[in-house]
């Protein structure tokens, strides 16, 4: 079943703003990347999807559900956690989550029991008495993740989920979210404008920038191209790239920096070897992670 | 007979947690009408600071304090003298302006709060239309607004009706003064809820639309003022039409005469303009409402 699919999507705010643009994608269910800029459209898309804002045209479905004609029918499997503060600083999260499932159509007595455990899950026991208002970054954000889980819901949209939490705090919270998708058995899709984030826990990833879709592919297909070494040499640049070139190896030249495609050990003593060789100031070699990023950055340089 | 081991009784899991992590949810989701029902039944909790904070809890039990102890001073000069000081439909009168403040702490309580806190997006990601937010924001207030001038009527009727000397036919007649006093008091808390909570939702400061009721009840007074010192009978008659508490008191005299105002008593006059009057209260709220509901489509989208 496909989880979210859209069909030339636009999005234009009176007239004037593109939002969205002849946005096409169709994803899985799973943990779904969604990265973009800031300004690139991902709230937008996500509000659309909510049924929240009306597109200016094109078709969209969630869960098999048109969220412009059946607003409610996606609401109610849909739990959403939006990018802002959004908590009334003098209600405990206990109370809050607990309204909210009330909100969602639990009964009284189903939402308190979910509102805590969904609490538990975001790793919230006994402050969850106390008020909000006195919470850290980090625990707010785990309350507003709660509050979009405690109906249960088969997919959930996360708007920026890591925002203001340092380092530890957005470990811990991509890993609740890893967790989320794939012990709890929920759908998630995570914006974030940090691509280095996302790459980590989803399984699918959809770039979009200004509006359009850059790529949407699932992140085995992206980072499957294999590593590569960064040769860096003081001097000699020139003549290192015709030695390799003639060891059979594919160079690539990106500033001061050679690129070789690792194959295996090998080439590193071919490397080494050719540099002794011509006895140039060897300034690094290392091997690059091969994160998606570079896929869109090589692929925006093409397009340009 | 082999006794069991000790270490094999030791190994027996006793008393382990078990995390059985996530379960997912298969009891029964309520429609509309009890989701609707459960934010009305929030929003009326608090209105009266149920809920909330100690601080939450003074101001409205203050008004409420003394609305009752007004109706109870009443009854119990009554019981003394034997005769009706006030009726049930002037008591709602003379308790407006206490009926103003209450609204200039409530309707902000209800919707200002939400405004300022950005919990709206939470709100509105749920199946729950926007219209029923508001609706059910509205109705709460206007039966706050209709239990803080009832429940003291009621007082009223209870101490009149334990003293009456005429047996049930006291009671009787009693109730069928207390009824249209009732429904009085529903028309003062449809006008200033839905007047107070349009004017709350505009603002996420809690001051400001506190004011800003008040101002909006306060400010059309004068007008009221210099309408009726005008030299023409029909201005000073349509006069009351220009503020919410001297609109209510003129559909009130209509629709109840004596049983608001006695025969040559000074005050409010509506001369032959009662429908008027009755109507206008009908537009003002119908007004209020739409604009509450169109101020609901547009935020926080």
């Amino acid at each position: 079943m496909t989880l979210i699919a859209t069909q030339s999507l636009t999005k234009t705010y009176g007239g004037r703003v593109t939002a969205l643009a002849d946005l096409t994608v169709a994803v899985e269910p799973g943990i779904i990347g969604l990265v973009g800029a800031n300004g690139a459209g991902k709230s937008t898309l996500i509000k659309i999807l909510l049924g929240l804002i009306a597109p200016t045209s094109g078709q969209v479905s969630v869960l098999g559900i048109d969220p412009t004609a059946d607003p409610a029918a996606v609401r109610a499997r849909v739990g959403y956690m939006p990018e802002h503060d959004c908590l009334p600083p003098d209600l405990s999260a206990a109370e809050l989550v607990t309204h909210l499932g009330r909100m969602s159509g639990l009964p009284r007595t189903a939402a308190r029991e979910r509102a805590s455990e969904a609490l538990r899950h975001v790793g919230l026991y006994e402050e969850r008495y106390r008020p909000v208002g006195g919470y850290s970054t980090g625990m707010k954000q785990r309350v507003k993740l709660a509050q979009a889980l405690v109906h249960d819901p088969d997919l959930l949209l996360l708007d920026e989920p890591t925002n203001g939490l340092d380092p530890a705090g957005r470990d811990a919270m991509l890993a609740l979210v890893h967790r989320i998708g794939t012990e709890f058995g929920i759908s998630v899709l995570v914006c974030s404008h940090l691509l280095g984030e996302v790459e980590r826990i989803c399984d699918t990833l959809v770039a979009i920038d200004g509006g359009r879709l850059l790529r949407a592919d699932h992140i085995s297909a992206m980072t499957s191209a294999t590593d590569v070494l960064a040769v860096e040499v003081s001097e000699g640049t020139e003549e290192l790239a015709a030695r390799l070139a003639a060891l059979d190896l594919p160079v690539a030249r990106e500033g001061r920096l050679l690129l070789v495609p690792l194959a295996d050990d090998g080439t590193y003593d071919l490397i080494l070897g050719a540099v002794a060789e011509l006895d140039l100031p060897l300034h690094r070699l290392d091997q690059r992670r091969h994160r998606v990023a570079e896929l869109f950055a090589t692929r925006e340089l093409t397009h340009a | 007979m082999p006794e069991p081991s000790t270490a094999a009784v030791r190994s027996a899991p006793t008393g382990v947690i078990h995390d059985i992590g996530y379960q997912r949810y298969q009891g029964p989701r309520l429609g509309r009408r009890h989701v609707f029902g459960a934010l009305y039944l929030h929003g009326l909790r608090t209105t009266f600071g149920f809920g909330r904070s100690v601080k939450a809890k003074i101001f409205p039990w203050l008004v409420v304090g003394i609305v009752t102890l007004v109706a109870v001073a009443l009854a119990a000069v009554r019981s003394q003298i034997g005769e009706p000081v006030a009726t049930y439909a002037q008591f709602a009168d003379n308790m407006s302006w206490l009926v103003i403040f209450f609204v200039a702490v409530a309707a902000p309580e209800l919707v200002s709060r939400d405004l300022h806190s950005g919990v709206l997006p939470l709100y509105f990601s749920r199946p729950l239309p926007r219209n029923d937010y508001a609706l059910a924001k509205l109705l709460a207030l206007v039966t706050a607004l209709w239990l803080l001038l009832g429940g003291p009527q009621l007082v009223m009727f209870l101490g009149a009706a334990f003293t009456t000397k005429d047996g049930m036919k006291g009671v009787w007649n009693e109730l069928l003064d207390l009824l249209p006093g009732l429904l009085y008091a529903g028309l003062w808390a449809v006008v200033f809820a839905s007047i107070g909570l349009l004017v709350a939702s505009l603002t996420g400061k809690r001051a400001f639309a506190a004011g800003g009721v008040v101002a909006v009840f306060l400010m059309t007074t004068p007008i009221v003022g210099v309408l009726s010192i005008l030299p023409s009978r029909t201005a000073n008659e349509l006069a009351g039409l220009a503020s919410p508490p001297t609109l209510v008191r003129g559909t009130g005299i209509w629709s109840l005469g004596d049983l608001l105002v006695e025969d040559g008593q000074a005050g409010l006059s509506i001369g032959g303009f009662g429908p008027v009057y009755a109507l206008a209260a009908v537009l003002l709220v119908a007004g209020a409402t739409a604009l509450l509901l169109a101020r609901y489509r547009k935020v926080a989208s």
